[in-house]
């Protein structure tokens, strides 16, 4: 006797069968005909023929009958609009009807159904049903407000329900209120601008109070309606935190983690020195542990909140390293996950315990696991220095064990380590080298073969180990392609002698025979440098590489800081704004912690070492191979190119270029040999590759086109130069009229002046002084005129500054006072220098740097400035701001704005950092500046705004 | 909130789907399935799958994925939480919570599930108040109803829906009442080679069979509270009086429940009681390697160990195993490369052992990996932390309850590396 029977069918046909059934006139062969109907919609066959039948069996005092049709209708009414019209009736009557349950039923059911024309009918009962003296029926409709909205939004609106159901946020009950919150949270989901959730103090009260008595479903909805607010101050944050507190010891992982989410929000208000801030973040660490012992899915949603937790406040789990232990039977998510927090949790401190771990997890049977292991090892080396040793020889010892993934990964982590302390370790190169055969996997040889190349003149055999390599040339991957490219020029670089055929080889095989355009590009460039200017060949290749640091997956602050308003959500699971994935986007609000409160700021203390794991979309440790070709067009070429930088064309116009012209210049009449390195020529395949992108592209020599392409890219036009003002007029200084102008070229600040003799008599013994200023500005050579100036004579010359003068602080900060002195008299005048003439050129911030330094400058420090009516797009303004020595470490696109993070450095080592914000479309950009002295930051601002309109 | 719910069995059927607003196309279900291919083994399956349109959250018991269907943002684990309990409630009305046993009832699971979800926001689900609503099914009721023509499903409004313990029905009646606590420990640990801990933990539960008339409210104290700071508690629990007073105050649910789970993580407190001797050794040239374990006991406070078991995976390179117990029975499957024995109770007098020899496939290197040994066993009648209650009293009601107390520790995820 059981509801199997119910999927029994008849040969004869089971729909006409059923329907006889349901027009049965036996009260129970009905029910059953129903339950038969039930259990095939349950499996998903179609059943909505039987639509009017089951509707005929709705009238009934029998309430299992009446539930089933009920389930029925909600799934098919849609499917039979004029038909569902039927069940009305009996809907309006069952919402009168004496039991609770039978009106909470009706009006329940009613909502489900999306059809228009019963909506209609809805609204009566339903406006009765909130206001019903039973609890049970007004928890019921609240969430039916939300059904109908979701229906007809229009129709909540004009009915005035949304404001009932606001009243119902007082309610006695609590889980009238906890059902009110959320069916409010869901239609202000939809409605982002609608100030639905208006809390303030007193409301936010009744949900505290309604948080201790409700079902633990609604106070999941109440602490995330709570962690929406505000608090005014500090103190009622606290005293909201203090409230919420005890719920961090629910059996339901979903109330702890939301809990979480309220406490690390609000925490945020609170001051440090706080006792009470102290026991918060004690507080934390136990549910967070306890969650990973819950079951698997569990433990992988809490483990990625968790990193994100570790990652804005890394002393909450600083002591719970061994729960993220990994244990051989976790499923594979949890162990992936439970990896990334060890490392991002590894410090100084538990190091050994560390990689003892990771060395045992690389014995592993799952290759995925083990292969990430062998990886965190390496991270470990680059996070936590005083390991880096030890870190090495695990990988060695692994390497050891010649299991193929495994020495193939350690392969790609020690490169990694090679860059982080270059000459620390190479004396492993031979190991390395012994495994050589066994590298299948295009990172693995790329890795070894940039390792061949990087260390070329340690490793005797290089030159025949790179030549087995490129035996197979195009069958591998782009990847090693183009390391193997790279690596042959370096090692001709090196070893020039010996390799000349070796370097024609792989120049030939990657310009004439590759399809790949980034490889033949790649190719151009090394061959035209070889061809033109060795030494600067030299410069560029083998320029010294920036070393790597720590992690780079960090999450980016601002990004961190809204996914903690989103811990447990499916943004923590992705680690992406909500708006970045969830259907449609309905807008969803941007979420941000509250600001500190002023009296706490002073304290922040810039103990957040951040710690870091990979995750996808995070920029790698070392710029992909297919950055590197835009690296190499990067590179600063040293001093500026006397020749003339005209109409410098768009980069890809420079592109085309350079192939055009570097065909021809290749192809040029001297076909043996071109320089002095002695090339042979290109055979005639490249005509044909060549003739298309000649076609339009001026044909100019080699050389010019290089550099034209790099001044495009805009790293040697030198800062912006105001046009000269009056300094001096004449009316003041006996007739000499002093204009002038700073300037910064290539590391040299100068002021520009034009003396102009205004006077009658003849001007000589010109000297020039400066006081005392804020940066140390000093002429660094006398002022020179060599002839005396007559009168109604200019003359124009460069005075040489320093930054070595002395330093007194001058308001405003970039206020110079000058003396000249002239065979008439001595006069004196101030001007302010351009605050960008004091940037420097090495003052581009490695990006983890930034993070670190962004995050470590307190918020007070944070000056916000508007720059009106530019009209530049994000490519423009940061090209113009890098000539001016202001650096964008990094790009990001947010909703659609440009968010630019760039870095500056004084001459006298002060750190600007700055996020520039650029709304296509929109002239007005926005300006956020960091730095330790927070004085410069107006000057940063005007300098900003005079490079970005000029 | 949660759209649509869909169970799926191990050979991948959808043999239930239930909506709780518009119907989604069981085609969504696709991407599921794709994510199972992906993943080797049915535990491997990610909790979270996007999909263009939707989101999808599962949880594997009992041989079934329960697949739960999202659109808009909602908290993940509040959906997991939520299929944890739907497993639950399947479990408690039905025994068991298999596949055969849920379309034997589709209709009441049915029944169950629209109580349980109001368009997609939890309605009912503490197991107390869905009985009320729905019946669950036994042998006698079924005969009844069919004879009668009354129904299983309850047409008055659960008494707990609203009332401020909603975990307990009014009214209920005991000729015997009685009070049964069961505290239970588990121990995961790592061991690793050499023997010494690498991790251990202790996670308790109390859980409780309470069977008391009215409405009691009971007391229950420790003699040694301070364990305790890492708990989780049954919303019955009064939080406030555990905070000052250390004592946990709560009117029970009726029936079987769990009071409080909690964590002990300090080294210090956890006791590792037993240790396994182990020499494997994989010898590279000649195919055959040599295998002995032995299990003794330690710290286990004088109570004996029993019900120990010891599984262990072997790497692949194992062909066969010949090995001799000094006690209990073993396996070895040749295919999956299983070891398990069965050793039964730890005589201190005369340690279990079992060794012998591996043959190991010929001409193949050593295998990379160390097996990793897995042990279970029991320990009736202690707590391997320490804890222990100190007494139970009720108030609000005058009959004199029955009370029990037991205590039991058990191997959780025990593992010793090799």
């Amino acid at each position: 006797m059981t509801d199997s029977k119910y999927f029994t069918t008849t040969k004869k046909g089971e729909i006409f069968e059923l329907k006889a059934e349901l027009n049965s006139d036996k009260k129970e062969k009905k029910k059953e005909a129903v339950k038969k109907v039930i259990a095939s919609m349950t499996v998903g066959k179609d059943v909505s023929a039987l639509f009017p039948d089951v509707v005929n069996c709705m009238q009934t005092d029998n309430l299992e009958l009446k539930k089933l049709v009920y389930l029925y209708l909600m799934n098919y009414a849609k499917s039979q609009p004029d038909m569902a019209i039927m069940a009305v009736n009996t809907f309006v009557k069952d919402c009168e009807d004496p039991n609770p349950l039978i009106r909470a039923l009706a009006v329940r059911t009613m909502g489900c159904i999306r059809v228009d024309k019963i909506t209609e009918y809805l609204c009566e009962p339903l406006r009765k049903c909130l206001k019903d003296e039973d609890p049970y029926v007004r928890k019921t409709a609240a969430v039916c407000v939300a059904k109908l909205h979701d229906i007809n939004a229009q129709l909540v609106e004009d009915q005035g329900f949304l404001d009932t159901l606001k009243d119902l946020i007082s309610d006695s009950n609590p889980m009238v209120v906890a059902n009110a919150v959320a069916a409010l949270s869901e239609i202000a989901e939809s409605h982002p601008s609608s100030n639905l959730l208006d809390l303030n103090p007193q409301s936010i009260n009744k949900l505290l109070t309604a948080l201790n008595e409700c079902t633990e479903w609604g106070q999941i909805f109440i602490l995330d309606c709570l962690a929406n607010y505000m608090p005014k101050d500090d103190r009622e944050a606290q005293s909201i935190c203090e409230r919420v507190t005890p719920r961090l010891s629910h059996a339901n992982s979903a109330v702890v983690l939301s809990a979480v989410k309220v406490l690390m929000k609000f925490m945020e208000m609170l001051s440090k020195d706080l006792d009470y801030y102290g026991t918060l973040l004690k507080k934390l660490a136990p549910p967070l542990v306890t969650l990973l012992s819950a079951e698997p899915e569990l433990q992988y949603v809490a483990l990625r909140n968790i990193n994100l937790i570790v990652q804005k406040r890394p002393e909450i789990l600083k002591h719970e390293m061994k729960v993220f232990f990994v244990k051989y039977n976790d499923p594979i998510y949890v162990k992936l996950e439970k990896l990334d927090i060890m490392i991002r949790l590894a410090s100084q401190a538990n190091i050994a315990q560390v990689l003892a771990e990771l060395k045992e997890y690389a014995t592993e049977v799952d290759v995925d696991f083990v292969r990430k292991a062998v990886r965190a090892i390496g991270r470990c080396a680059i996070k936590v220095e005083q390991s880096a040793e030890r870190c090495v020889s695990t990988l060695l010892d692994l390497i050891q064990t010649k299991v193929n993934y495994v020495v193939q990964e350690a392969i790609v982590v020690i490169k990694d380590i090679f860059r982080k302390y270059p000459n620390k370790y190479e004396s492993v190169i031979a190991t390395l080298c012994e495994n050589l055969d066994s590298l299948d996997e295009p990172e693995a040889r790329a890795a070894m073969i940039w390792i061949v190349g990087e260390y070329a003149e340690r490793i005797d055999n290089a030159d025949e180990l790179l030549e087995s390599f490129l035996e197979g040339f195009h069958d591998e991957s782009t990847q090693v392609q183009l390391q193997l490219l790279t690596a042959i020029v370096k090692l001709f670089l090196k070893k020039p002698t010996e390799t000349q055929e070796l370097v024609q080889q792989v120049l030939s095989l990657a310009t004439q025979d590759s399809d790949n355009p980034d490889l033949r590009d790649r190719g151009y460039i090394y061959w035209r440098l070889l061809s033109t200017d060795p030494v600067a060949a030299k410069e560029v290749v083998l320029a010294e590489k920036p070393l790597i640091s720590e992690e780079t997956d960090l999450i980016e602050p601002t990004l961190l800081d809204e996914l903690i308003c989103y811990i447990g959500t499916l943004a923590s699971v992705y680690h992406k704004p909500p708006n970045a994935f969830v259907e449609g986007g309905r807008g969803v609000v941007h979420k941000s912690l509250p600001p500190r409160t002023a009296s706490s700021e002073s304290t922040e203390s810039p103990e957040t070492a951040p710690a870091g794991a990979p995750s996808g979309d995070q920029p790698d440790v070392i710029p992909a191979q297919g950055d590197l070709l835009g690296d190499l067009l990067n590179l600063d070429l040293g001093p500026p190119v006397s020749g003339p930088p005209l109409a410098s064309s768009s980069v890809q116009m420079g592109a085309v270029d350079l192939l055009g012209g570097g065909l021809d210049s290749l192809m040029g009449d001297e076909p043996e040999g071109i320089g002095d390195t002695n090339f042979g020529a290109p055979p005639a395949a490249v005509t044909t590759a060549a003739a298309p992108a000649r076609l339009g592209a001026p044909i100019s020599s080699g050389l010019s086109d290089l550099f034209e392409l790099t001044s495009g890219v805009g790293t040697l036009s030198g800062s912006y130069v105001a046009p000269k003002a009056v300094w001096l007029p004449a009316m003041k200084a006996k007739g000499l009229e002093i204009s002038g102008t700073f300037t910064r070229q290539v590391g040299s600040i100068s002021m520009d002046l034009q003396l102009t003799n205004k006077a009658l008599q003849v001007m000589t013994d010109f000297a020039i002084q400066f006081n005392r200023n804020s940066f140390g500005l000093a002429p660094a050579a006398p002022l020179q005129v060599h002839a005396p100036l007559s009168p109604n004579q200019t003359v124009e010359l460069s005075l040489p500054l320093n930054t070595v003068g002395s330093v007194m602080k001058m308001e405003p900060l970039n206020n110079l006072q000058v003396a000249v002195k002239n065979n008439i008299d001595v006069f004196y005048f101030s001007t302010l220098y351009p605050l960008h003439v004091l940037f420097v050129e090495d003052g581009k911030m490695d990006r983890q740097m930034f993070l670190a330094t962004w995050k470590d400058i307190p918020n007070e420090n944070e000056a916000q400035f508007q720059i009106r009516d530019c009209p530049l797009n994000t490519e423009t303004a940061s090209n113009k701001l890098q000539s001016s020595n202001i650096f964008t470490v990094a790009k990001r696109n947010v909703e659609g704005q440009d968010m630019l993070y760039q870095s500056l450095k004084l001459t006298n080592g002060i750190w600007v950092l700055a996020e520039l914000r650029i709304q296509p479309g929109n002239p007005n950009f926005t300006l956020s500046l960091k730095c330790r002295a927070p004085e410069v930051s107006q000057h940063v601002y005007q300098a900003y705004e005079t490079i970005l309109k000029n | 909130m949660i759209h649509s719910l869909f169970l799926i069995n191990s050979s991948g059927d959808i043999f239930l789907e239930k909506h709780w607003k518009s119907v989604v196309s069981r085609s969504v279900c696709d991407y599921f399935f794709e994510a199972q291919e992906r993943a080797t083994e049915a535990e491997n399956v990610p909790p979270v799958i996007p999909t263009p349109h939707h989101y999808l959250l599962s949880v594997y018991r009992h041989k079934i994925f329960f697949v739960a269907v999202i659109q808009t943002e909602v908290p993940p684990l509040f959906v997991i939480e939520f299929l944890h309990r739907v497993v639950d409630t399947f479990q408690d009305y039905f025994g068991v919570c298999s596949e055969p046993v849920i379309k034997d009832n589709v209709v009441v699971v049915y029944e169950v599930l629209e109580e349980m979800l109001d368009n997609g926001f939890p309605l009912a689900t503490e197991s107390n108040i869905l009985k009320e609503l729905i019946k669950p099914p036994t042998i006698l009721r079924t005969v009844v109803n069919t004879i009668t023509g009354s129904t299983n499903v309850g047409d008055q409004l659960p008494t707990g829906q609203l009332s401020v313990v909603p975990w307990r029905r009014t009214g209920v009646k005991y000729t015997n009442n009685e009070a049964y606590f069961d505290v239970v420990e588990e121990i995961d640990a790592i061991i690793d080679k050499s023997g010494s801990t690498v991790t251990a933990e202790i996670q308790g539960v109390i859980d409780a069979c309470v069977k008391l008339t009215g409405m009691p409210d009971l007391t229950l104290s420790f003699m040694n509270p301070r364990l305790l700071d890492d708990v989780s508690f049954h919303p019955c629990v009064r939080f406030k009086r555990w905070e000052s007073e250390r004592i946990l105050s709560f009117i029970p649910p009726d029936g079987n429940f769990r009071l409080l789970s909690y964590h002990v993580s300090a080294q210090n407190l956890v006791a590792i009681p037993v240790y396994v001797k182990h020499s494997i050794s994989f010898r590279d040239s000649s195919s055959l390697g040599r295998f002995e374990i032995t299990v003794g006991p330690k710290q286990s406070m004088g109570k004996t160990v029993e019900g120990v078991t010891v599984t262990s995976q072997m790497p692949k390179g194992v062909l066969n195993m010949s090995l001799t117990p000094s006690q209990g029975t073993h396996t070895f499957d040749p295919v999956t490369k299983m070891l398990s024995w069965d050793v039964g109770k730890i005589n201190p007098q005369k340690l279990p052992s079992l060794k012998g020899t591996m043959s190991l496939q010929v001409g193949a290197s050593k295998p990379d990996e160390n097996p990793t040994i897995n042990l279970q066993f029991k320990i009736q009648q202690l707590a391997i932390s320490g804890l222990k209650v100190n007494r139970l009293d009720m108030y609000g009601e005058k009959y004199k309850p029955f009370k029990g107390i037991k205590y039991m520790t058990k191997a959780g995820k025990f593992q010793v590396r090799t």
